[in-house]
């Protein structure tokens, strides 16, 4: 029997805002997935996001949702699980709303370890202002800020959350859809700030600009650098030249925020410091 | 039985406040001269279950202020100038989403860093204005150490019943000066929360004015699903961009505060019954100027003062009904006229308005006022 979305989508509320060849849905479909696998309560999950594409993803799905301000989700998301530490708390996202200006809750976030799951689709632009250049995307590619090829290096996503102190990170890609609910279902289960990276791709406004010729070429071409954590251990350095290693990147046990901070009350209230 | 006293900042005495009003979660970032507040409140929120963050920025704060309110909490956030400009961005965030929260806001020299240390009087308009777009604004201004706790437990109320951010502005004098306070006991002072809603989930809108021009409020976590967007949106809370439903929303939100404005605007008056010059005063400069009418009474001058205690909505009706009564209003400031610029409206050219301004970090003192009124033809 086929999966049944529907149970977790608001109704009346598709057809969604992505174009076609946009990853965004088959994230969405993932996290569908893991949120069903994992048997969580709609109406015990929030799902929070800034502003872009990617986050307009709440506002399909049948939960608690918020859709805050450009860049500010991992800051709203914080006061929504200290009030509510029961809840499991997703952050959904764009690369340019999570690294450029809401890059500092970001970091944050991942050093606090609070219990939270950040999903940041990182589609290397600026996509619903109609493809600006971001902190995602790569050195000499075009943009509507780029005529002349991005100066800028990129950030490595992946590597500022393990840096900033996150205690889960993995990385997917969009056409490899089978692996992302498995990603989001160990990041919710992980006691601690999750970030699961997710390239996809923008066909609109990066890959017209950058000669992609369809949006086949550019799913191939995450089907191509993807390299799985387990794979890449055999491979040399050369091999590894222009490839993105996917799956679990990062796991470590450390002290949860909301536990940590429980501590603080039980010290307070026995009147010790 | 006596009441419990004690001798505090005014600063801490907001923080005592707000924990009488229920506020259960406090998120902020170190500033001068209001850090007072989060110091209290991170020692004295976890011993009732309370939770304090020190968070990055002061965006991020009023973003953590306005979640924690949104799961249920009564919420607070304090700052001062610099960190007022930061949250704006999300002050209006909170009024277009209607989240009740409190921003306790410490007025020290502007603009930008200013003096941190110095009095100022000066963030009025930023309080107003500062976030863009149009909105309704509540506004308080203590005087007094005993105001800083009473007025954050009405800011409390006040966000609650209205579902909006409320401002409480001590000036510097106010915040740092310590005097006497009478804590009142539980139970004396009212405290409100907001409306719950008592319709089933499935038949929850957060925006549904069926039930008045202020919609009941349901928490995340409590069995209630639903949409919170900074776009204009449908009762349902999902966005919109129809014209007709976007100016009735802006025009709701603005009308759930003005229409109930009587009951909302405090002031105290001063000597006024046969008063032919008013002090139009504020926070530590009403101090000054009570002073300043009882050395002009002495003298003979008949002169009064008008407190201003709610700030916004502004006391339009008082000031006005004063305006046909009175030879002139001294509006003494520590800015350069902000609010004087709101009596000058208010008087609509029936009395002159003589401003006394001071950005230079001093107190404006008596006789500044005494020497103004004295000018009074």
């Amino acid at each position: 029997m086929a999966f049944d979305y529907d149970k977790y989508l608001r109704p009346g509320k598709l057809p969604h805002i992505w174009c076609p060849g946009c990853g965004h849905g088959i994230v969405m479909k993932g996290m569908i997935r893991a949120i069903d696998t994992l048997g969580l309560k709609k109406e015990n999950t929030a799902i929070v996001s800034g502003i872009g594409c990617a986050s307009r993803l709440p506002g399909y799905m049948d939960c608690c949702t918020l859709h805050t301000a450009h860049g500010r989700a991992a800051a709203f998301a914080t006061g929504v699980k200290m009030a509510r530490p029961e809840m499991t708390v997703l952050l959904v996202g764009g690369d340019g709303d999570g690294t450029a200006i809401g890059g500092n809750h970001f970091i944050h976030a991942c050093r606090r370890n609070i219990d939270m799951t950040y999903i940041i689709m990182n589609n290397n632009i600026y996509g619903m202002t109609g493809g600006q250049f971001s902190p995602c995307t790569p050195t000499g590619a075009k943009a509507s800020t780029t005529p002349y090829g991005n100066p800028d290096p990129a950030f490595d996503v992946a590597k500022l959350a393990i840096g900033a102190g996150a205690t889960f990170v993995a990385r997917g890609t969009a056409y490899h859809a089978n692996q992302i609910d498995k990603l989001i279902t160990e990041a919710i289960q992980h006691k601690g700030f999750s970030v699961v990276e997710i390239l996809d791709d923008c066909p609109t406004t990066y890959g017209r600009r950058n000669k992609f010729k369809s949006v086949i070429e550019m799913m191939n071409r995450l089907k191509d650098i993807a390299v799985p954590v387990k794979a890449a251990e055999k491979m040399t350095p050369e091999q590894l030249q222009g490839k993105v290693l996917t799956g679990i990147l990062y796991k470590e046990d450390k002290p949860e925020y909301c536990e940590q901070y429980a501590k603080v009350i039980e010290r307070a209230q026995g009147g010790a410091k | 039985m006596a009441k419990k006293v004690a001798f505090l900042q005014g600063n801490e005495a907001a923080a005592h406040g707000a924990l009488y009003a229920g506020c259960r979660f406090f998120a902020g970032y170190p500033i001068t001269p209001s850090t007072e507040v989060a110091e209290v409140l991170s020692n004295e929120l976890p011993k009732v279950g309370g939770k304090f963050i020190q968070m990055e920025d002061e965006i991020a704060a009023m973003a953590a202020v306005i979640g924690g309110a949104l799961g249920g909490a009564k919420t607070l956030t304090a700052t001062s100038g610099p960190g007022l400009s930061l949250k704006q961005e999300l002050i209006g965030y909170a009024c277009i989403a209607e989240i009740p929260c409190v921003i306790y806001n410490v007025m020290r020299g502007g603009p930008s860093t200013g003096m941190p240390t110095g009095p100022s009087q000066s963030d009025i308009m930023c309080a107003r204005w500062g976030t863009h777009g149009d909105h309704a604004t509540i506004a308080l201004l203590p005087a007094s150490v005993q105001e800083c706790f009473e007025m954050t437990v009405q800011a409390f109320n006040l966000a609650e019943k209205y579902r909006l951010p409320v401002f409480v502005m001590p000036d510097e004098i106010v915040g740092h000066m310590r005097e006497r306070i009478e804590f009142p006991e539980p139970g004396e002072m009212e405290v409100l929360d907001r409306i719950k809603p008592t319709v089933p989930p499935e038949q929850y809108k957060p925006y549904d004015t069926q039930f008045g021009d202020v919609p009941p409020l349901a928490s995340f976590g409590s069995g209630y699903k639903f949409h919170v967007t900074g776009l204009n949106k449908l009762p349902d809370g999902f966005p919109t961009t129809k014209a007709d439903y976007v100016q009735a929303e802006e025009e709701r939100q603005i009308r759930k505060v003005m229409a109930d404005v009587d009951n909302i605007v405090d002031f105290e008056e001063y000597l006024l019954d046969d008063a032919e010059i008013v002090v139009v005063a504020f926070g530590s400069t009403s101090r000054s100027a009570r002073f300043a009418v009882n050395e002009a009474r002495k003298q003979g001058i008949k002169v009064g003062m008008f407190r201003i205690k709610t700030v916004w909505p502004f006391p339009d009706k008082q000031i006005k009904a004063l305006a046909g009564k009175v030879k002139a209003f001294i509006t003494p400031e520590m800015n350069l006229g902000m609010c004087t610029i709101e009596v000058e409206r208010c008087a609509e050219g029936k009395a002159p308005v003589l401003g006394i301004f001071r950005v230079d970090g001093e107190p404006i003192n008596p006789g500044q006022i005494l020497d103004k009124m004295k000018e009074v033809k």
